[in-house]
């Protein structure tokens, strides 16, 4: 392999991994559950489509055909990040874990466990809103 | 069964192609008997799942399609960014803020797709969604203006996803 190549590769994994190792590092500085969400769901998207792109480079110069499954990967995590994610933080206000306290907007944190339309928004389009109980 | 247009052979079009090329890209290969398996799996796994789909979204402008996943893959990196710095920074400086976005987008892929572009960009994770489907709960991990935040995924994501499907 060409030395500009691997200089390359080298280059995009210590990216990949340097993201991934911030996003890791996030999950555990960061105060409380809501916030934790942030790293793994941006992160490690990044890191891990860095990795993924360095593999495909090598092993597409290795086996001399291009090799693209890892964008396929990558395309999978990225539909899926968001939705675990969703997942855990649905979880998370349905279990009413508790958010550090100088979190903004905590009254919206009971109407969103029950799925209600928040009450006294400035910022509505649809004044109608009903306020409907589960 | 299906709707009176569909065929009923190959009752989603789009998707066999789609599963057809995701098959033997995940092979990597283009041998002969994957090649058959793929066209098998394009047509039986569509026709298997057709009864379960209601409604019917679709790509109105492909080409806008293509630039909002330009878009959403330069905000992605901007947001990587970002959220590394608050990270590694002070934390005690950061305001986490839980928020309201009115939602104008209607069909259940549209709102998905809103929904997934907010979790993967700057500083935000979509948490739930109002029963009656026009709220989005979001958890920010730094805000100064709620206001100017809304407005602007509004204006940069739903207007462009309202666009590409239509509704």
């Amino acid at each position: 392999m060409e030395f500009w190549l691997e200089s390359l590769v080298a280059i995009v994994l210590v990216i990949g991994g340097v993201f991934l190792l911030i996003g890791s590092i996030g999950l555990v500085r960061l105060p409380d559950i809501y916030t934790r969400l942030h790293g793994p769901t941006k992160a490690t998207t990044l890191g891990i489509a860095g990795l993924l792109l360095a593999s495909s480079v090598v092993s597409s110069f290795a086996e001399g055909s291009i090799s693209i499954h890892e964008w396929l990967i990558t395309l999978f995590l990225l539909i899926t990040a968001p939705v675990s994610a969703n997942m855990i933080a649905k979880t998370a206000l349905h279990h009413g874990l508790p958010a550090i306290e100088r979190t903004k907007g905590q009254e919206l944190m009971e109407q969103a466990n029950r799925q209600a339309p928040p009450t006294g928004m400035t910022t509505s389009l649809e004044s109608d809103a009903k306020d409907k109980q589960p | 069964m299906f709707p009176a247009k569909e065929s009923r052979f190959l009752p989603m079009p789009f998707h066999s192609l789609l599963l057809f090329i995701v098959w033997l890209l995940l092979n990597n290969t283009l041998a002969f008997g994957h090649i058959l398996l793929a066209l098998f799996f394009a047509w039986a796994i569509p026709k298997l799942v057709s009864m379960l789909k209601h409604g019917h979204p679709t790509i109105k402008k492909p080409w806008l399609a293509l630039r909002y996943a330009l878009l959403v893959m330069k905000d992605i990196l901007v947001a990587n960014i970002e959220v590394a710095l608050i990270v590694l920074g002070p934390l005690n400086k950061i305001h986490p803020s839980f928020i309201a976005i009115p939602l104008d987008i209607k069909s259940d892929l549209g709102v998905t797709l809103f929904a997934s572009t907010i979790s993967l960009t700057p500083g935000t994770v979509s948490t739930e969604i109002s029963e009656d489907r026009k709220w989005l709960y979001v958890h920010a991990l730094h805000m100064d203006d709620p206001e100017q935040m809304i407005k602007e995924a509004k204006e940069r994501y739903e207007v462009p996803l309202k666009e590409i499907l239509g509704c």
